[in-house]
Parts: structure tokens; C-alpha cells; sequence
């Protein structure tokens, strides 16, 4: 069946069946960020944002994104620099793999909660998972790139 | 993998239930335990067109459709000031928020898992489910039911002045709950429901009492059955159980 949504700002279709999960449409389309890290819905790697609120691709059929509006990392390839610079200053990144899902959430938070704590940032976050780092790097980076908007606005 | 060759966004709840009564046919919540399942069924039939995602509210209770979000609970104002904050503490620990975001309320509710932290919360309230053929019927009623092709519409939560308190505890953040507890108290009655034991979660009433809470917590807990498996064995989801449900009698009595 055919379907249209929105795309990183931009109409287009795609030719799906019924059960073709988002997260395999979005590669097709070349969104090449957006991939599949466990299968059981744990690991945030998939995240994308469907009218704006991060959701797992690989737990979305396809077909629930006509007239919707989906964004990727693709989509936000200067906010993802400039975290992903946060990032890499702090060695939050060893195999890089959980990257796109982590960075796709904490630009979705930054949206969603207003000066958040310590805690409801590692709440807001738990759902991604990554294998390399013990999470403390990522947690001083995402810290530090938080502060900036805040020193950036005072 | 799920599998499906049709997929039908339903135009009224009569065309999903009439639908939803070939046993090929699947009814998707948000699909996060469906899809983790060998399935392989003719048509999905999705209620997104609806408006089955809102929290209702009035005077006496909250309407709680069958496709809202496991977030619009925990970020729920009217649902978390009234109950005292449980839809958050039942929710927060539940993968992360991107699966609260997919995850439904009518998945949860109609699935009964036995690992549910939602049926366990919403079992200490004065709870109802609204089927599509089978009318409102009490939580608890529902929860002993066994699975039909009936559509769970909404879930209505009346406001009847009960106070209550949640918590889980598992065995890493976002996992599942090793045990979870609820209880709510008014006109001098207990409502003790404990979940992931691992069963589905049921609810027991006692009186309070001039006793301390930890006779009144294991008091109720003898009268709900453990299991054991990988989380944990029964007898340890017992001790557990025990300590939560007095821990929960002691903040709604320092509350009061």
C-alpha cells in the first residue's frame, strides 16, 4: 500500500506492506541512522520522533506514519553536531553504535522538560542503552550541552 | 516477528469488532509485545482514528481511552494529584520513554500480563473497563476474565476519595518488576493489590485495624499465591511483598 507523511520537513510516499516496520521504511529512504540494536524494544537505538514525541521505530508499522510527521538524525544534522561535539570532548563515544538512538532522545528532552535534575534526565533517558561506556562520559556530556543553552540564554 | 498481509484502520468500533471476531485478525495496541511474538495474522486492525487518546475528566472520574499512552498516564496532572502521584511511580521504571510513548493503555490492560505494573496500580482503584459488547466491568472482575474478542474501549477510574501509594522493585532499571504493590485506603478499608508475582495482579481487601502495618501487611499478603521464576523465587517475592505493602500502609497513614 501506499503511503505519505512527512520526512525531515519534506512530503513523501513510500510503497509499504501492511507489516513493514517504520524503522525499515526510514533505511530504505536512506535514513541510515535510524537502526535496529536488540529487537525487544530495550535499547533506544531506532528512535525517531513522530510528530515530534520520540518513539521506537522498530515497534511502529510503517504504515501508522501516513499523514504524520517523522524526523530522523538526518533531519537535524546541526543540533546532532553540536551534541555530538559534547559528546566526543567527553569520550562518550567508543563504537559510536547507540549515538543516533541517544542523540535523537536527548534532543527530544531538551524540547519536552524545562531545566530537568540530575535524575529526570537519567529517567528520560534509561531507555538507551549503550554497551561501551558505563554511561558516565555520556552523562558529563549531555550535562555540559544542557548548561550551555542555559549560559548561552543568561 | 509479527506478520501481517492487511492492515484496516478501523471507521467506527463495530467495523474493528466485527473485524476483530475471525481469530486471524489482530486487534494492535502499540505493539510492543506483539511484535516480539511469532504471529502471523491476515489483517491488523488499528482504532488511531478513534480518538480513543485522550484522559477524560470530571467531577466523579477519568476516562482513560484504550490508545492513549502509557506517557499520558505518567504525565497525567488531574490522574497524579488525585491518586497521589502512583500513575508516574507505576510508569516511570517501564523501559524508557520511548516505549511509554508507543506502549498503550488498552495493550496493557487488556494483555493482564502478569508482569504489569499498570494492572497492579489500577487494581487498588475503583477501576472499570468498558467493552465494547461486554459493557463496564469491574477491574477486578476483568482481570479473572479469560481472553475474548471483545474490545477493550476505555478505562474508567471513579473518584471516590481513596488514597493510594505504589511501588516495584526489579532486578535492574527498565526491566521488569520483580514484585509490584499498590495500596489505597478509605472508609477504613485496605486495598491491597500486588502484581508480578508472577500472575496476574489481583486485589485484596482487609479492615483496618489498631494493629501495626506490618500485622495488616501480612495479613493481606498470606492471602495472595507466589510463583517462582528466573526474577525470583515465591517465597522471596513473599518477604518482599510484605515489606512493600507495610512500607505502603505507613505512608498513607503518615499522609493522613
Amino acid at each position: 500500500m501506499e503511503i505519505q507523511f512527512t520526512l525531515n520537513g519534506k512530503m513523501v510516499s513510500a510503497e509499504v506492506a501492511a507489516d513493514t516496520r517504520l524503522l525499515d521504511m526510514l533505511r530504505e529512504k536512506g535514513c541510515y541512522s535510524v537502526k535496529c540494536g536488540c529487537e525487544t524494544s530495550n535499547c533506544g537505538l531506532c528512535t525517531v520522533w513522530m510528530d515530534g514525541v520520540p518513539v521506537l521505530s522498530c515497534s511502529v508499522l510503517a504504515v501508522r506514519a501516513e499523514e504524520h510527521e517523522i524526523t530522523t538524525l538526518e533531519g537535524l544534522q546541526e543540533e546532532a553536531r553540536e551534541l555530538g561535539a559534547y559528546l566526543a570532548a567527553e569520550g562518550a563515544d567508543q563504537c559510536g553504535f547507540c549515538s543516533p538512538g541517544l542523540i535523537m532522545n536527548v534532543l527530544a528532552m531538551e524540547r519536552e522538560l524545562e531545566n530537568p535534575t540530575q535524575e529526570e534526565v537519567e529517567e528520560y533517558l534509561a531507555g538507551n542503552l549503550c554497551r561501551c561506556t558505563g554511561y558516565m562520559a555520556q552523562k558529563r556530556a549531555i550535562e555540559k550541552y544542557l548548561k550551555r543553552t542555559k549560559e548561552a540564554q543568561a | 516477528m509479527f506478520h501481517v498481509k492487511e492492515y484496516v484502520r478501523a471507521k467506527s468500533l463495530k467495523d474493528a469488532y466485527d473485524l476483530n471476531q475471525k481469530r486471524s485478525n489482530i486487534l494492535l495496541g502499540g505493539m510492543m509485545w506483539l511484535k516480539m511474538g511469532r504471529n502471523y495474522k491476515v489483517t491488523a486492525i488499528d482504532l488511531s482514528d478513534l480518538g480513543l487518546n485522550q484522559i477524560e475528566e470530571d467531577e466523579k472520574e477519568f476516562r482513560i481511552g484504550c490508545m492513549c499512552s502509557l506517557r499520558q498516564l505518567e504525565l497525567h496532572k488531574g490522574l497524579n494529584d488525585c491518586f497521589g502521584g502512583v500513575f508516574k511511580e507505576c510508569t516511570r521504571y517501564i523501559v524508557g520513554t520511548q516505549f511509554r510513548n508507543g506502549a498503550t493503555v488498552g495493550g496493557s490492560v487488556f494483555g493482564r500480563y502478569g508482569f504489569s505494573d499498570i494492572l497492579t496500580c489500577m487494581m487498588m482503584l475503583d477501576t472499570y473497563v468498558e467493552l465494547y459488547q461486554g459493557g463496564i466491568v469491574p477491574l477486578t472482575e476483568f482481570a479473572a476474565m479469560p481472553y475474548n474478542r471483545d474490545i477493550l474501549v476505555r478505562v474508567i477510574i471513579r473518584k471516590d476519595g481513596r488514597r493510594a501509594a505504589y511501588t516495584s522493585q526489579r532486578q535492574s532499571k527498565t526491566d521488569f518488576p520483580l514484585i509490584a504493590c499498590g495500596v489505597a485506603v478509605k472508609d477504613g478499608i485496605w486495598q491491597v493489590s500486588v502484581g508480578a508475582r508472577p500472575e496476574r495482579a489481583a486485589l485484596v481487601t482487609i479492615p483496618v485495624t489498631q494493629e501495626s502495618p506490618a500485622v495488616q501487611a501480612k495479613a493481606a499478603v498470606e492471602q495472595f499465591t507466589f510463583h517462582s521464576n528466573l526474577r525470583g523465587s515465591a517465597e522471596y517475592r513473599r518477604y518482599l511483598a510484605e515489606v512493600y505493602v507495610r512500607r505502603l500502609m505507613e505512608q498513607l497513614k503518615e499522609e493522613a
